[in-house]
C-alpha cells in the first residue's frame, strides 16, 4: 500500500534493448510540459490521494470547531454541565479539540509521507528533474 | 509594581538582547543575496523553521493577554486558545506545502503566478503592509503597556521612549540578520517563551496536587463570577449581537493564521515542501503545549493571585501572569518572565518588519517599478531601506496607540489576514477560471469590507472600551468582522471572475497546479 502507481505504460521494470527509454515530459527546451504532467495517471493518481485526505480532514475539523462554537454561544447550560469535579462538559470539549489538533496533524503527516511523497516522487521522475 | 525590581527586570532582558544581537550578527555576516536576506537562503530545517513558526506566532497578545483573559473571562477566554491552535490545520492541510512549492519569496509570488503581474503584485503588497503594520503597533503598543507594569514607567513619555528603544532593537535585527538572524531570535525566543510557560504550569499542577479540577475550584472561589466563570457566556453571552461576535471571532482566528502574511513568509525558509509540513507539524506542538499552559496559567493566577489583585494592578488584565510569577517566584521568576515577554513582542516585531519589507522590495520595487528587471543587490538595498522606514512607521504607530487593547487588535489583525488572503489562496490554487479580475476583487472587497467594517464598529466608537469612547458612529454590531468580510470577500473574487471577459491563461493554471502539488519547476527537491 505504500507503493506509487506508475502507469502501464511506462513501467520501469527490466530494461530491454528493444524498448526506448520513456519519452521524459519536457520540451525541447528542457522545460516541463504541465499541461501533459497533469493528464498523466501519476499525476491523477496523486490528485485523487491528496483530495481523499484533505477535504473530509477539512470538512470534519471545520465542522467540530465550528460546532463547540456554536454550542459555546447558544447551548451554554448543557456545555457548562459538570462532568467531574469543577471540570464542565465545555471544557473537555474545549481539551478535546487539542486533541483532535494533534491527532488529525499527525495522521496527515503519516499519510503524506506513506501515501503522498512516494507519488510525488513517481511524478516528478517523469520529468526527470532530480537527475538533472 | 508591587515588589517588582526594575534593575532585575533591566538586567534580564538587556541580556537577552545582547547575546539575540551577537546571534544575528554571527548569522547576518554573509547577508548579501536576496535569498539570504528574505528567506534564509532557504537552509533552515523543518523543526527549526517550526520552532520559528510558534516563535513568529505567539505574540505577547498571546502570552500576557491570554492567559489575562482566561483569568478574567474565564471560558470565553480559552476560546481564543482553542481558535489559534485549530487554525494550523489549515496552514498544514492546504496552505505550507503549496506556498513552498509555488512561491520563492513573498505572498504577491503565489497570487501572482498566474495573473497579471503588476496589479496583482501591487495589491498583495498593500494587504501585506496593512495587516503587518495594524499587527506591528498592536504588539508596539503592548510593549509600552508592558514597561507601565513591569518597569515602573508610568509617564507617557518614559514609554514613547521604550516603545522607541524596542523599535530600534527591532529594526537593527532585521538589518543586520535579514531572515536568518530574525530566525534565530525567533527560535531563542520561542524556547524561553515554552520553558517559561510549562515550568510555570508544571509547578501550578504541583501545587494543587496535579488536580486540574482543583485549581478550577480555587479559581472559582477567587473571582466575583463564581461557578460561572466556568461557563461559557462570561463575556460574549449577554444578547444575540455578542454571541454572533463570539462566532465571527472564532472564524476570523482559526482562518487568519494561516493568511498572515509573516507566517507565510516562513514557509520560504525551508528547503522543500516536506520540510514546509515538518515545520508545521513541530508548530502545532509548540501551540498546543503553549496554549494548554496559558489555561493553567490563567486559572492558576486567579486560585493564587485573586482577580481583585488583577484588576487593580497597573495593566489590568494583562499582568496575571507576571503577578503569578513574582507569587511563585519571587523577583527573579517575575524579572524572567518580563523579559519573556520583552523578548517576545521584539521578535515577533522584528519578524513583521521583514515581511514588510520585503513585500516591498520584492512585489512592488522589483516587480511593478522596475517590471521585473530590478538587480537583486539594489533590491535588497530596498527592502533594508523599507525595514528603517517601517520601524520609524511602527514606532509612530505604537505611541500613538499606547493603551489600547492588545488583543483586540490582533484579533483584528486575523481578520483583515483571512478576509484578503485566504480567499485568493484558495481560489488561484483550487479554481481554474479565477482570474486577475477576481483575484483583485477579492483582495480589496475583503480588505476594504474589513476595514471599513472596523471603522464602524463598536470597536471604534460609541462604548466605553472604543477607540474613541466619547463619538459615536458605530452603525456595525459586531466588533469583530469575520463573519461578513470572510464570505464577502470568497463573493467577490466569484463575482469579479464571472463578470469580466478576461480567460484564465490554461498553461500558467496547469504548471501552477502541477507544482503545487509536486513542485516540478521550482529547482526545490
Amino acid at each position: 500500500m505504500t507503493k506509487a502507481i506508475p502507469s502501464p505504460g511506462r513501467t520501469r521494470g527490466f530494461a530491454t534493448f528493444d524498448e526506448p527509454p520513456p519519452p521524459l515530459l519536457v520540451d525541447a527546451a528542457g522545460k516541463p510540459d504541465f499541461a501533459a504532467i497533469r493528464e498523466t495517471p501519476e499525476f491523477q493518481e496523486l490528485r485523487r490521494r491528496t483530495r481523499a485526505f484533505v477535504l473530509p480532514a477539512l470538512v470534519g475539523f471545520l465542522g467540530w470547531y465550528l460546532g463547540y462554537v456554536v454550542l459555546s454561544a447558544y447551548a451554554p447550560e448543557f456545555m457548562g454541565a459538570k462532568v467531574f469535579g469543577a471540570v464542565n462538559v465545555g471544557l473537555v470539549f474545549g481539551l478535546l479539540q487539542f486533541a483532535t489538533t494533534v491527532a488529525l496533524t499527525l495522521a496527515y503527516a503519516r499519510y503524506a509521507r506513506r501515501r503522498l511523497d512516494p507519488q510525488v516522487a513517481a511524478v516528478r521522475a517523469l520529468t526527470a528533474e532530480d537527475q538533472r | 509594581m508591587t515588589g517588582g525590581n526594575t534593575a532585575i527586570n533591566l538586567g534580564v532582558f538587556a541580556v537577552f538582547v545582547v547575546i539575540t544581537l551577537f546571534v544575528v550578527y554571527r548569522a547576518g555576516s554573509r547577508n548579501t543575496t536576496a535569498s539570504d536576506y528574505y528567506a534564509a537562503g532557504s537552509g533552515f530545517s523543518g523543526p527549526q523553521n517550526g520552532i520559528a513558526l510558534s516563535g513568529d506566532f505567539l505574540s505577547a497578545a498571546s502570552f500576557l493577554g491570554i492567559s489575562g483573559s482566561i483569568a478574567v473571562n474565564g471560558y470565553d477566554g480559552f476560546l481564543y486558545s482553542i481558535g489559534w491552535v485549530v487554525s494550523w490545520l489549515v496552514g498544514l492541510l492546504i496552505i505550507a506545502e503549496r506556498m513552498r512549492n509555488t512561491g520563492r519569496f513573498t505572498l504577491g509570488d503565489v497570487l501572482a503566478y498566474r495573473m497579471r503581474q503588476r496589479p496583482v503584485r501591487a495589491a498583495a503588497a498593500n494587504v501585506t503592509l496593512v495587516i503587518s503594520l495594524f499587527y506591528m503597533i498592536a504588539q508596539m503598543a503592548g510593549a509600552g503597556a508592558l514597561m507601565a507594569l513591569l518597569l515602573d514607567v508610568h509617564t507617557k513619555g518614559g514609554q514613547a521612549l521604550v516603545i522607541a528603544v524596542v523599535g530600534v532593537v527591532m529594526v537593527m535585527y532585521v538589518l543586520v540578520g535579514g531572515m536568518k538572524g530574525t530566525t534565530w531570535v525567533q527560535i531563542i525566543k520561542a524556547v524561553l517563551l515554552i520553558l517559561c510557560v510549562t515550568l510555570m504550569s508544571v509547578f501550578l499542577l504541583g501545587k494543587f496536587g496535579f488536580s486540574l479540577s482543583e485549581i478550577l475550584e480555587t479559581a472559582t472561589r477567587n473571582t466575583p463570577l463564581g461557578p460561572e466563570l466556568l461557563e461559557p457566556g462570561v463575556r460574549y453571552g449577554e444578547t444575540a449581537i455578542t454571541r454572533l461576535d463570539f462566532i465571527s471571532l472564532a472564524l476570523a482566528l482559526v482562518l487568519g493564521t494561516a493568511s498572515l502574511p509573516h507566517v507565510l513568509m516562513r514557509f520560504y525558509t525551508v528547503p522543500n515542501a516536506r520540510e514546509a509540513r515538518r515545520s508545521v507539524v513541530w508548530a502545532t506542538w509548540m501551540m498546543a503545549t503553549f496554549y494548554l499552559c496559558t489555561l493553567v496559567i490563567g486559572f492558576g493566577s486567579l486560585a493564587l493571585v485573586g482577580s481583585d489583585a488583577i484588576r487593580s494592578a497597573p495593566g489590568g488584565e494583562n499582568s496575571a501572569a507576571p503577578l503569578l510569577a513574582f507569587r511563585i517566584g519571587g523577583v527573579v521568576l517575575l524579572g524572567v518572565v518580563c523579559a519573556v515577554a520583552f523578548a517576545t513582542i521584539l521578535a515577533v516585531v522584528a519578524g513583521l518588519t521583514l515581511t514588510a519589507s520585503a513585500s516591498f522590495a520584492h512585489d512592488v520595487y522589483a516587480n511593478v517599478i522596475k517590471r521585473g528587471q530590478a538587480d537583486p543587490r539594489a533590491e535588497v538595498r530596498v527592502a533594508r531601506l523599507t525595514a528603517v522606514g517601517v520601524g520609524v512607521l511602527a514606532i509612530g504607530g505604537g505611541i500613538a496607540a499606547n493603551g489600547q487593547n492588545v488583543a483586540f487588535l490582533v484579533a483584528l489583525a486575523f481578520a483583515l489576514a483571512a478576509s484578503a488572503n485566504l480567499s485568493t489562496i484558495i481560489y488561484s490554487l483550487f479554481w481554474k477560471r479565477f482570474n486577475t479580475n477576481g483575484t483583485l476583487w477579492a483582495i480589496y472587497g475583503g480588505l476594504g469590507s474589513c476595514v471599513v467594517l472596523i471603522a464602524f464598529s463598536p470597536a471604534v466608537s460609541g462604548t466605553k472600551t472604543s477607540v474613541f469612547p466619547d463619538v459615536d458612529f458605530a452603525w456595525f454590531p459586531l466588533g469583530n468582522p469575520g463573519l461578513v468580510s470572510i464570505p464577502l470577500s470568497f463573493l467577490c473574487g466569484w463575482l469579479g471572475t464571472v463578470l469580466s471577459k478576461e480567460e484564465a491563461d490554461p498553461a500558467k493554471q496547469a504548471e501552477m497546479e502541477v507544482r503545487a502539488l509536486t513542485g516540478i519547476g521550482s529547482g526545490l527537491r
